[in-house]
């Protein structure tokens, strides 16, 4: 299969991979997917007192494309309040990375890995924000 | 060394250059162009030598009488005409077929294509090493068993079935065995006189001929019957018409005159590639062969490397040519059904390779391999969730996943 050109830079330099202490009541953690269907990803966003995402991690187990989706979704939330970084799209994801169609899973997993994120985040703190 | 580097020959060989020489004396103008079934002029007859001379060739690297070698377009055809010409001749007989999970598609489909038609098929699981199970063969057979196919050597993991010990029990129970062998002519010394096999399936791309020619070894004695698939000119003793294609049989010939000289020495050197490759990637954490270890082709070395994704691993080994135990085209990642047949978890089998090594591969390219492999490896799990589970020491099966 051809990776758009985008797909392979994040593959091969791929940004912001690592962890963050899941237990820190800063960090939200989202992870999604399962082993068997080929792909797993935790996203991890560092939250400060204004609800600004300072920082993101990520590992991902998955294909080229999964890989590429979360990196670039670590770059994108970012300075995002977490009620911004819940609007972004797959669509936009799959369009940024050109994703064949086959592959539109792998951005629709990352958009899940956000709100995943940020699900866990509003749990640790009571379900505000 | 060039890159990327082939260890794909389990899918298919270059053509051999001394194989490439032959062909071309049998296509233009100033060559032999003659039809073979041309009977009133020397461009046939020339024709017709070379293709038995061809004939002779195949027939001798198995032992067989090259009046028993059937020309076809490759293996899958050989598999469609041995099982469903078995299947139609021998129908009043019996329904009933026995095949393995771990078959090839050229056979599995068949089957299925003849189940639609109103036959029974067993197909059976094999150990977790591959291997077929005697017992559970056994009791599969019925009455009204009519035939046993059962490939030589598994064109994912390598592993050689224990062919001379099923054709015993097929011949006790007068039942028609019938063999996939595309991948272990050339690779295992196969006697057709002691074997008890009554159908052979040959293809020619698979040791340095040219793809689309095949052969089928039907044996006449005791004598196998067949029902054509293809009908026309009533070439080939009318099991297959069609004019034959007479380069690619002179090819598929010259191959396995070739085979026929160097194989003991091919399987030496395969062996001890093999090996250094095995070596130079067991000491990785969680890497698994797969297969039986020693009933085995040395050709085909099978890994899985467990916490990596299968396709991004074949990404990651961009400068080696191998092949991945998912069809990762698809949108749903299918796992490999052979790797799944030996009770391997979907997981496992998307991150398991196929490396086939063979006549042009070097020490120099199994080095490089090697290197490439380990470096893969280390950095998709440092990139990989559940690498980071399994040293923390969290069963992956304990996990509540959220499929998607
Ligand atoms: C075991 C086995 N059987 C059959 C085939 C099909 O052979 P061919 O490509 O000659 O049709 C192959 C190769 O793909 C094979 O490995």
């Amino acid at each position: 299969m051809a990776y758009s050109s985008k797909v392979i830079d994040h593959y091969e330099n791929p940004r912001n991979v690592g962890a963050f202490e899941k237990d820190d009541p800063t960090i939200a953690t989202g992870m999604v997917g399962a082993p068997a269907c080929g792909d797993v990803m935790r996203l991890q966003l560092k939250v400060n007192e204004q609800g600004i995402i300072e920082d993101a991690r990520f590992k991902t187990y998955g294909c080229g494309s999964a890989i590429a989706s979360s990196s670039l979704v670590t770059e994108w939330v970012k300075g995002k309040t977490l009620a911004q970084a819940q609007e972004i799209k797959n669509t936009d994801i799959a369009q940024e990375l050109a994703l064949p169609p086959v592959k539109i899973h792998c951005s629709i997993l990352a958009e899940d890995a956000i709100k995943a994120a940020i699900a866990d985040y509003q749990q640790k703190h009571g379900g505000q924000e | 060394m060039k890159l990327p580097i082939y260890l794909d020959y389990a899918a298919t060989t270059p053509v051999d250059q001394r194989v490439a020489e032959k062909m071309m004396e049998f296509m233009t103008m100033d060559g032999q162009y003659g039809n073979p079934a041309s009977r009133s002029h020397r461009f046939g007859w020339q024709a017709e030598e070379a293709v038995e001379l061809a004939r002779s060739q195949v027939a001798e690297l198995v032992n067989a009488d090259p009046r028993e070698i059937v020309w076809t377009s490759g293996a899958t055809e050989s598999n469609n005409l041995a099982i469903k010409g078995i299947a139609g001749f021998y129908h009043k007989k019996g329904k009933h077929l026995i095949t393995l999970k771990t078959e090839h598609k050229a056979v599995l489909d068949t089957m299925r294509a003849l189940e639609r038609e109103g036959y029974e098929v067993t197909y059976l699981d094999v150990t977790p090493d591959g291997l077929v199970d005697m017992a559970a063969l056994k009791a599969a057979i019925r009455p009204d068993t009519i035939l046993i196919s059962i490939m030589f050597v598994n064109n994912e993991i390598g592993v050689v079935q224990d062919i001379p010990a099923i054709g015993e029990l097929c011949r006790e129970k007068g039942i028609v065995f019938h063999v996939d062998a595309a991948q272990a002519a050339g690779k295992v010394d196969i006697d057709l006189q002691q074997l008890k096999v009554d159908l052979m399936s040959f293809s020619a791309h698979k040791i340095y001929g040219p793809k689309g020619v095949g052969a089928l070894y039907v044996r006449r004695k005791p004598r196998i019957r067949l029902e054509a698939q293809t009908h026309g000119g009533g070439h080939e003793r009318g099991m297959r018409s069609g004019t034959l294609a007479t380069h690619q049989i002179v090819g598929m010939g010259e191959a396995f005159r070739i085979a026929k000289e160097e194989m003991a020495e091919e399987r030496q050197r395969f062996a001890t590639l093999r090996q250094r490759l095995w070596d130079g990637v067991k000491d990785i954490e969680q890497v698994f062969l797969n297969g039986d270890a020693a009933q085995r082709v040395p050709g085909i070395t099978n890994i899985s490397f467990n916490y990596v994704e299968g396709e991004s691993l074949i990404m990651a080994l961009k400068d080696i040519a191998v092949s991945s135990g998912s069809a990762c085209t698809s949108a749903s990642l299918e796992p490999s059904y052979v790797l799944r047949a030996l009770g391997m978890s979907d997981e496992l089998a998307h991150s398991s390779i196929r490396f086939s090594i063979g006549r042009y591969t070097t020490e120099a390219d199994i080095d490089h391999t090697i290197k490439i492999v380990n470096d893969a490896i280390a950095r998709l799990r440092d990139m990989s969730p559940l690498w980071d589970m399994y040293k923390e020491g969290i069963d992956l099966n304990s996990v509540a996943w959220v499929a998607h």
